[in-house]
């Protein structure tokens, strides 16, 4: 009982502490001076610009959301039911899109798209001056194109990770029954997979929906979402006001998404039978598989190619190939005051990983079984563990210094307040990869184990975890990924010894000049090398049998 | 069970280590702005004279440091804010977040450069935003660098100018102002009518200096040739250059009243701990020694008139009639200006 109850608290005060608590607090500050507009809300609804901005942040991100799933499926699939050399490496090599920042990512995208780019110059080869050239920068395909790179990874790890433990028997019977390939997939595959796709969609839906970086960066003010409103009303025009009442707005709608998302959530999931990994995985392949496989590793290849052009950049110097801004990000030779070593930055950014990561893990997993547990009004419940995506992340910032600024929780000085921010963009996805392998765990299992004597804590160890494991290695390297990515995290850096990777590169890109430019894509390549380690050494974790389930 | 268990023992450990964080004795803690750069060696300078402990503390760009100190008004966790400048100075001013100090050392700073008339804020550097563009394009081009702002509405350069948005980054509301010094606010043709003209003829607006200048700036694989950048830019580009460059790749356009002059101060916050070694900070800040030091760390000038300048500013030229537009009158209208600007050209 006092386990249950500690259960239920544990994430509870955890999201009433540190997201209820500064949004109250920072909403309490921007609606409480008298100098303001007496109605902020009039404001915005009555403002057809903010209707308009409400408009555009809605439809692209169900846009965006739609085209993320068209290229995020196949790779899943990929990764699901085929068992291949370098599989691991290249899964860890999907997600990295997902924490590269936003600027960088731009330089990427110009490298090959850009009018003086890969593809265009190639162009002007074959067709010459007055030939077609590709024109997306700064337009709003190239934030769509944006939006999948950066998201895909979301589906393809939470689809593939239930996918991979699904029974093939289905499909076989259906195949025995006469069934086609692509009959089978609609008709028993896809319904199967439905609770993994929604939750997967749902990420990517919000976080379309509150993006800010990539619709900045590559988009342009023209195209700004209402997170980008939200930050210039707050930093630039002090009219706290009216961004709260946006941020209100803002979460009111992703609530609502959240909502209708559970509701179909708890539809579609039935009770599955789940398997170990090698009884699905094809060992043998006919030419049909091989040619399918070979497609979705080119197609995967197109989809990184920005980050191989960064990393080509890199390590460019006059022309030629060289370690030039390797040396340089070594040597100090200014002998700034915030000067640190790459392996000083590189060391914050994976302690900070680690700690948000492990946070994440016991929130969002402790979560998960809350959510389960109210099965009457668990859609309420999941949604408010949910809505941390879902606000201005501008907005919480700005509530944490406000909420944690007196003894004895004076965070502000403190890299906890970072860790912490990080946890809770991490912990959803926690919830988002267990609870659909939560839902369809049979509740026999957890009886039997029970009736045949076992206390709360063995039936977690020996029944559910190494059922839901592979869900939490998921949830795991997301919640390592958004940290090490850190959105919008630099407002709450609070000295200059915690800087971190992101925070190093978006100094560097501070100043003008070529070896800032190029030590800012050296330091890129480290992120995206460290990353690569850590989602590996995620992958391979294994306790008992527990990973590889 | 274990899991919330170890959430207990988290939050227990998150209220015990921060309430163990005391304040150490003689600290001084400066909010600043992310670009703010100084040499070690003058920091611990300053720490071994006064035997005190400086943190400094990057606080977001400087509109968000504004807004965190005006959000901690009266339990500010720093000292000092540095990073105040003449496009905020009112509202800095009107939220009376800091306290009053002359120090001796302003009788170095000449007249146009002293930013606070009310003696809250102490300017410590300036710096001018202007045009920047890429030498090498406008030579292949065939194309002379513009002299009047008026050009820029014509065909040479349709397509060929980026700028960042007024309502979210410095050098862009930096820009507008000196359109609106230039053009004026109610002449025939106005500074609004300028921007209708420039969107007519495909400004590229970003949102911030770092995308405009490394993503659109034709320099950096763009297809702009025209960026607002900072006076000081091509001597960064020189010293800062991947191989060794007799001169920068990028030039200044410096026409007169279309640059501005951009003045930085620090502050003390009102409800400071250490207000004494606040001030010692501001005298030792507004000295040669730390004024030689920060041109080549953040590109800016120095405002005490006895600090000498590096030699590679002789690529950083100075304009010679920057806009004419006091922080007072830029506090007064800056939201105005910045509503306008985002109808027309955004909206």
């Amino acid at each position: 009982m006092t386990a249950n109850r500690l259960l239920v608290i544990g994430p509870v005060a955890f999201l009433a502490a540190f997201f209820l608590y500064p949004l109250a607090a920072i909403l309490g500050r921007s609606f409480g001076g008298g100098e303001f507009s007496p109605d902020p809300f009039g404001v915005v609804l009555g403002d057809p610009y903010y209707l308009g901005r409400i408009w555009f942040t809605v439809w692209q991100a169900a846009v965006s959301t739609v085209l993320t799933l068209i290229v995020g499926l196949p790779v899943a699939y990929l990764f699901a039911r085929h068992e291949f050399p370098g599989k691991t490496v290249l899964k860890a090599l999907t997600t990295l899109p997902f924490i590269m920042p936003t600027i960088v990512v731009a330089m990427g995208f110009i490298a090959l798209l850009g009018p003086q780019g890969l593809v265009n110059t190639a162009l002007t080869g074959v067709f010459g001056d007055g030939g077609p050239q590709v024109r997306v920068t700064n337009t709003l395909t190239i934030i769509f194109m944006a939006h999948a790179f950066y998201n895909y990874a979301i589906v393809v790890r939470i689809v593939s990770a239930f996918w991979s433990n699904l029974s093939p028997r289905f499909g076989e019977s259906a195949a025995m029954l006469g069934a086609g390939r692509i009959r089978t997939f609609t008709h028993v595959t896809l319904p199967l997979l439905m609770p993994s796709l929604l939750s997967s969609a749902v990420l990517v839906f919000v976080f379309s929906f509150t993006s800010f970086g990539v619709v900045l960066v590559l988009g342009g003010p023209r195209f700004a979402t209402l997170e980008v409103s939200i930050y210039e009303l707050t930093v630039k025009l002090f009219r706290l006001d009216v961004a709260g009442a946006l941020a209100l707005v803002q979460l009111a709608f992703t609530s609502a998404f959240l909502l209708v998302y559970t509701r179909l959530q708890a539809q579609s999931a039935v009770p599955i039978t789940f398997v170990p990994v090698d009884a699905v995985t094809r060992q043998r392949r006919g030419f049909r598989d091989v040619a399918v496989l070979a497609a979705i590793v080119v197609g995967l290849l197109v989809v990184l190619s920005p980050l191989v052009a960064l990393v080509e950049r890199a390590v460019s110097s006059g022309g030629g190939y060289s370690l030039t801004h390797f040396v340089g990000l070594f040597t100090d030779d200014r002998g700034s005051y915030f000067y640190l070593s790459p392996l000083m930055v590189i060391w914050n950014s994976i302690r900070f990983a680690l700690a948000s990561m492990v946070i994440a893990l016991a929130v969002g997993t402790a979560a998960s079984y809350v959510i389960v547990r109210r099965r009457g009004r668990s859609g309420v419940v999941d949604a408010l563990f949910m809505a941390p995506l879902g606000v201005s992340a501008v907005t919480l910032g700005f509530g944490f210094l406000v909420a944690f600024n007196r003894a004895p929780i004076d965070l502000r000085g403190s890299w906890l307040i970072l860790v912490i921010a990080h946890s809770l963009v991490a912990y959803p996805f926690v919830i988002r990869s267990v609870l659909p392998v939560l839902r369809g765990m049979p509740p026999h299992l957890k009886e039997s184990a029970a009736l045949l004597g076992a206390n709360p804590l063995n039936v977690f160890v020996h029944v559910e975890l190494p059922i839901i494991a592979r869900a939490l290695l998921v949830g795991a390297t997301f919640a390592f990924a958004v940290s090490m990515g850190e959105f919008g995290a630099s407002l709450l850096l609070v000295r200059p010894e915690f800087t971190t990777i992101p925070v190093a590169i978006f100094r560097l890109l501070g100043q003008p000049g070529e070896s800032n430019l190029g030590q800012a894509l050296a330091m890129s390549t480290l992120l995206m090398a460290v990353v690569t380690v850590g989602f590996v050494a995620i992958e391979r974790f294994r306790y008992r049998n527990v990973g590889g389930f | 069970m274990k899991i919330s268990a170890a959430v207990a023992l988290m939050m227990l450990m998150t209220v015990f280590a921060v309430a163990c964080r005391g304040d150490a004795d003689n600290e001084l803690v400066i909010m600043t702005h992310d670009s703010f750069a100084i040499s070690e060696e003058l920091i611990a300078e300053f720490e071994a004279e006064h035997d005190a402990t400086v943190v400094l503390q990057p606080a977001g760009d400087a509109g968000e440091a504004l807004v965190r100190a005006i959000l901690e008004k009266g339990n500010p966790s720093a000292d000092l804010l540095y990073g105040i400048d003449n496009t905020y100075l009112g509202r800095a001013l009107d939220e009376e977040i800091f306290d009053e100090y002359r120090p001796d050392l302003l009788d170095e700073v000449p007249a146009q450069f002293v930013l606070d008339e009310s003696g809250h804020v102490t300017s410590i550097d300036y710096g001018y935003v202007n045009l920047n563009y890429d030498i090498a394009y406008l030579a292949d081009h065939g194309l002379m660098p513009p002299t009047t702002l008026e050009e820029l509405t014509g065909p040479d350069w349709k397509g060929r100018l980026v700028v960042e948005n007024a309502a979210s980054s410095s050098p862009g509301l930096a820009f507008l102002i000196s359109t609106v010094s230039y053009f004026g606010e109610d002449d025939d043709y106005d500074y609004l009518d300028f921007w209708r003209d420039l969107r007519a003829n495909d400004v590229l607006v970003k949102d911030g200096w770092t995308a405009a200048y490394y993503t659109d700036f034709s320099q950096y694989g763009g297809d702009r040739p025209l960026v607002v950048s900072y006076a000081t830019s091509p001597a960064a580009e020189y010293l800062f250059s991947a191989e060794p460059v007799e001169v920068p790749p990028t030039g200044n356009i410096l026409i007169d009243k279309a640059s501005f002059l951009q003045i930085e101060g620090i502050g003390i916050l009102k409800g400071a701990n250490s207000k004494d070694l606040a001030k010692k900070f501001i005298d030792f800040a507004l000295g040669t020694r730390f004024q030689e030091d920060f041109p080549e760390q953040m590109f800016v000038y120095p405002v005490n008139q006895n600090a000498a300048i590096p030699d590679s500013f002789r690529f950083a030229e100075i304009p010679s009639a920057p806009a004419d537009i006091g922080a007072l009158e830029i506090g007064e209208k800056r939201e105005q200006w910045i509503q306008a600007w985002t109808e027309v050209v955004l909206r």
